[in-house]
Order: C-alpha cells, then structure tokens, then sequence
C-alpha cells in the first residue's frame, strides 16, 4: 500500500521549489560560507538518489518493518456526531514507531548520511519528538548523535529528554538566547559549521537553508500519499479539507503536498495561536509575521522592527518556534493554502474532547489542528469530509497537562 | 579595472596607503552597544590609536548563528542595552564627528538590514564603508550588493576552508572592499585555526585577485596575527577584544586596555 514517496507526484502545475531553493519569493540559502559546500553537497546526493530503486527499497522497508506504515485512516465516528457536521477522519500518525510522524524524516536523512559516510548526526529538537526520532535512528544505523535542546524545553520534555539517552545521544541544554528550539537550532549549525566534514545535520522540520525543505518534504509527503490513496479506497472520495498544525510545518507540509494540485481540496493549516493572536504572545508568524530571514531562509517570521526575532509562547513546545517553511509562506501568498490560528485553550479542550470520544491521545501540536476542527466541523454538512493530520500523540504532554489542571503525578 | 576599487572610498584608500608602506592591514571587531552603550565610540577611538587600520562594528542580533560564546554573550548584553541598528548608525556619526579617515565596516545578519527602510543611504549618510553579512552567500547577495554600492557602500565577501576553488573564483569575480578569509571551521574565537592551511588557501586566492585578503575568526594574538597574515594583506581580531572589554568596568579602562592590546598585536604584525 505505501505509494512510493520520492516519486514524482500527479503534480502537473505545482512544482517547487526551483533550483536554488526558492518557493515564489521564499526559501533560497542564507548560511555562512562555510557551509554552502555541505548542502551543495546534500542537494546533489539526493537528486542523484530520489530515484534510485536501491536506496527506496531501503527506505520503504524501514518505513514498513521499522516503523509501521502504513497508519491507518480512522472515521472518528463519536466525534463527528457530537460536533454534528462533517465527517471527520484521522490520519493516525500517532502510531508510527517514536509516535509521531518525524521519524518518516530522520530515517530518510540517517540514510542519507550513511550513503555520504558520515558517522555522525545531530539534531535540533523542541518538544523532543524530532531528538526522539533522530536518536532511534541514529541507534538503528549505528550513527552518533548529539541533540541540541532548549533548557527550558529539557525541564518541560524531561520524559523525551530521558528516551532520548536511553537510546545513546547525548542531549546537549541550550542555555543562549530564549533557550527554547531557536536557540537549539542556532546550536545545532554552530556545530554543523564546525564539524561539517563527519556530521550530517538532520533538521526536523520543512525550514532551514535548501536542500531542507523540500526534502523533509519529500520524506513527509508518505503521509499524504498513504491517506490520499486511503480516502479513495476508504470513502471513494477525496476530502474537502485537509488540516493540520503549523509549527516549522512538516506534518502539514507532509499531508498538503500530494493533494496540492487537488485544487477542490481545501488546505488549512492551523498555528500556535497561543494566548490569542492579538495579544501578541503567540507562535503564528503566517497570521501575525513580516518577511524575514532566519535558519537559512527567507519567510515569515516574527520579528521586530529592529530585525530581532521576537520570542514566541505555546502551549506546545513543537509549535513553539517563531519562522516558518518556505513553502507554507508561499501556498499562503497564492492562497492555495489558508493559515488559522487556535489558542492554548481551544487546543486544550479540542485535546480533551479527542480523549474522552475517541479513546484517543493526541499530542498538544496535533490539538491545534483538532481545535479548527471542533470550530468549523459544525458549519460544514454531513456528506463532507475532514482529514485531520494526527500527527502525533500526547504521551510526552501528560506532565503538561496534569500541571494545567492542577494535579501533581 | 579591479573590482576592488570600483568604490574608491575610504576602504580601497586605506589599503593602498598600507601596500605603499609595506604594512599589513589590522581589522578590528567589537559588538556595537556592549558591555555598555557608552563603550563603544570611545573604543572605536582607541583601537585607531592603538594601530587598527579599519574598525567593524558588530550589529547586534537575537541569533547569532555563526558567532562563538564570546561574541553571543556581547549581542545578548548589547541587546540588553537598547541596542538597535538605528542606535549602531548614530555611534558611527559620533565616531566620524572625529575620524574622518578610518573604513568602518557594520558586521552582523541579514534580517537587521532588511528591517531598516533605506539602509544603504542612511548608511552611507553616517560614514559606513562597507558591510559584512554572515548569513549571505554569493548566491543572494547580487541585489544588496547592487544597493550598496550605488551608495559607495562595499558588500565584503566571505570564502571558507570548505569553499572549492571554483567557487572562490566567481566569489572573487564580484568581491569588492576586501575578501574575508574564514581561517576555520566553527564560530567566530574558535582555537581550531589550522595556519598551514591557511597559508596554502591565502596565497591561492592571492593568485586569483588583487582584492585585499584578510584573515578573521581565531586570530587572537600579535603571534597568530603574523603567522595568519603571511599571504595575506591583513587580519580580523575579535572575540579576544570583546572578551577584554568585558573584564573593563568602565569605558575609560576599557579603551586603555583596547589601545594597549591592539599595540601589541600592531606591533606582532608589523615585526
């Protein structure tokens, strides 16, 4: 069932991003000189492998026998009759292997530096998902990895934090900055721009300086595939919405992608709105950013009118992150994508709900996609369909949670 | 024509001035706005009385991606200090109410320059000579650099260890000012700098171009600045003077020591 993923798509208008990283206006290389030779590098080994069947062969049975795919596309039956709207199905990648959808991404770049023959990996990680998924990999090949995390993102995960080591990696505290996953990603090309020669950086998300986001992209875009081909089977027909979280955005990138030239599909992708867009604090820069550069491209950021990138706040580490990828900034500007935003709260009861009618735990960044869902599945009749991203679950969350209401475990 | 006097300011004069005395270049860094908004114009002062021949002025930035601990802890302070790029200007007007002869390059990130409507002229109106952008390759830079240089302003490029030889020859091709020679592999104040290597890449660029080279990231001494400078026109010192300041609990002492330190390193290079 798994479609092969790094195989041209249906794509017959869309194709992004050109040849030196640019989506529209966005994307393209902003990174100090050193490193222009690694990812030259990056985007000529995989442009040489996109299509070699050896190395696909590779990827698709640890995508099967390592990981799990494919996951499975759930109706939420009780959900969807309490919001009394659109028919509501899940894309469950809560159940890869690791628990969320990242490990799709690290498997494909672990490969890839093993075919460079580079020893080592490292990581940038916030709420630790993508650290999680980069150590399993990482002890899978047989590589070292370091992973660079936030100090106050290590006292908030400490549950990612300890698998993490358990698996070999070293979890270096970032203690520069706001000390949260930007400061963790300015650690990590510190040391990429230092041990360029025998490390391979695997960034988790569709940011970055190009090759980046369009092979974390490539290597997501499994989730839309599978589910693609599963409403067809499953429902015999395409959804009218796709949606999914935004932090960095590669769930989102992962599920949009193969429906992009789907141009009766509606993509919405839904941000950290956290304590509400309009008071500022907040992780939205696709709602409430400018146009800037960070991580090596060109965006939407939040930032002053000094320049200086502003420090964010959600609920969910994952999320909290204040650029976003290329590619999202350039759906939003030819509005084939819309961007919403939805708070701590609505994610919060949208988390809630998700457990007690489905029996299912979602993780806080997956929440915000639920929370659009809870908002605008009742505006919606019940022939239509949602597809929801569940992009991972929430285990990691519960210390979180229980703090929420209270309850010390 | 060279390039590099396609914008004969003060940079292209300063070099020429060294080259006709046989003098190599002393390019010094310090962090605009740190420890303390009132260090840095005095400092500036200092450094030129101490023998530097051209100043950077670092612009402070929440994500300083390629800097070192040393130069990171500087942006935090200085940001920490009201610092903004509108503030880094008027300490370069300052600076030129009595200085009119020594280059003043800004170094820092792009996203500081994309947010100040006019930079270019603005800057070229305070006395800036040339700009350094850690974060801008070759391959973006053709639009900035179009900018600046209508206003006389030199966009410095960067070449690394890691950049092959044909790279560093279309990098060479638009350069302009001088080239910056990233002596290693890391943040800026690391002690990895490899002088072998640096010396066998140095007089490969020399063969390439009469654009002045200078030698930055790790020269921290009179010692490592001779041995840097050998097929070089000059070198950059920073992290080692940021660190100095930072001990200074005044401006006062700050410039002394700055004035006493960059002699030294003066007198390593002149030899």
């Amino acid at each position: 069932m798994a479609e092969p993923i790094l195989e041209a798509n249906t794509e017959r208008n869309y194709a992004q991003p050109t040849v030196s990283g640019y989506f529209g206006e966005y994307g393209g290389r902003f990174v100090a000189e050193t490193l222009t030779h690694a990812l030259d590098d990056l985007a000529a080994l995989y442009a040489g492998l996109k299509d070699d069947p050896e190395f696909k062969k590779e990827l698709y049975d640890d995508l099967a026998h390592f990981v799990g795919r494919p996951t499975p596309l759930y109706l939420a039956e009780r959900m969807t009759a309490s919001l009394g709207g659109a028919a509501i199905y899940l894309k469950r990648e809560d159940l890869n292997h690791t628990g969320a959808h990242k490990v799709c991404n690290t498997i494909g770049q672990a490969l890839l530096a093993k075919r460079m023959g580079k020893p080592r990996v490292i990581a940038e990680t916030g709420a630790g998902q993508h650290g999680v998924a980069t150590a399993t990999v990482a002890a899978r090949l047989g590589l070292s990895c370091d992973v660079y995390m936030g100090e106050e993102d290590v006292h908030r995960q400490s549950l990612n934090v300890y698998r993490m080591k358990l698996m070999g990696a070293n979890v270096i505290p970032v203690t520069s900055g706001s000390k949260t996953l930007k400061d963790a990603m300015n650690e990590a090309m510190r040391d990429w721009v230092t041990n360029v020669d025998n490390t391979h950086y695997i960034i988790g998300t569709v940011a970055g300086p190009h090759p980046y986001p369009m092979l974390v992209r490539d290597f997501a875009s499994i989730i839309g595939q599978e589910a693609r081909a599963q409403m067809l089977q499953q429902v015999g027909k395409l959804p009218d919405v796709v949606v999914a979280c935004v932090g960095g955005g590669s769930n989102a990138m992962g599920i949009f992608y193969p429906f992009i030239n789907d141009t009766n599909v509606e993509l919405v992708g839904v941000e950290a709105g956290g304590r509400g867009v309009s008071t500022g604090a907040h992780a939205a820069p696709l709602n409430d950013g400018k146009v800037g550069v960070l991580h090596g491209n060109r965006s939407y950021l939040m930032s002053d009118d000094d320049g200086q990138v502003m420090e964010t706040h959600s609920v969910s580490a994952g999320l909290d992150y204040p650029g976003v990828g290329p590619e999202h900034a350039h759906l939003k500007d030819i509005g084939r994508a819309t961007y919403a935003a939805a708070t701590d709260d609505e994610a919060m009861e949208a988390f809630r709900m998700l457990n007690r009618q489905e029996g299912i735990l979602p993780a806080l960044e997956t929440s915000h996609a639920l929370a659009w869902v809870v908002k605008n599945a009742p505006k919606m009749s019940p022939d239509q369909t949602i597809l929801v991203n569940l992009s991972g679950r929430g285990d990691k969350d519960i210390l979180t949670v229980a703090d929420i209401d209270g309850i010390t475990l | 024509m060279d390039s590099s006097t396609a914008n004969h300011g003060r940079i292209a004069a300063e070099f020429e001035r060294l080259a006709e005395q046989g003098k190599k270049a002393l390019v010094t860094f310090i962090t605009a706005g740190d420890p303390g908004v009132d260090f840095t114009v005095p400092a500036m002062h200092s450094l030129v009385a101490g023998g530097a021949n051209l100043l950077e002025l670092g612009i402070p930035f929440s994500d300083p991606e390629a800097e070192g601990p040393t130069i990171q802890a500087a942006n935090e302070r200085a940001l920490a200090n009201g610092m903004t790029l509108t503030r880094v200007l008027e300490m370069v007007v300052e600076f030129r109410a009595s200085n009119r002869t020594t280059p003043v390059i800004l170094m820092g990130y792009l996203n500081s320059v994309l947010a100040m409507a006019n930079f270019a002229q603005r800057a070229r109106e305070a006395g800036v000579d040339g700009l350094i952008m850690v974060n801008l390759p070759q391959e973006e830079a053709a639009g900035l650099r179009q900018t600046l240089s209508a206003e006389g302003i030199d966009l410095v490029s960067l070449i690394a260890p890691t950049t092959p030889d044909q790279r560093a020859k279309e990098i060479v091709a638009t350069s302009s000012g001088f080239l910056y020679y990233v002596s290693l592999k890391g943040t800026t104040g690391s002690s990895a700098i490899a002088i072998e290597e640096v010396m066998e890449r140095t007089s490969f660029l020399q063969t390439l171009t009469r654009v002045p080279i200078c030698v930055g990231f790790g020269i921290k001494d009179a010692e490592s600045a001779a041995a840097a400078s050998t097929h070089a026109d000059g070198v950059v010192v920073g992290s080692a003077l940021v660190q100095l300041m930072s001990e200074c609990p005044t401006p006062m002492t700050a410039a002394e020591r700055l004035e006493t330190a960059t002699a030294e390193i003066r007198n390593g290079l002149d030899g």
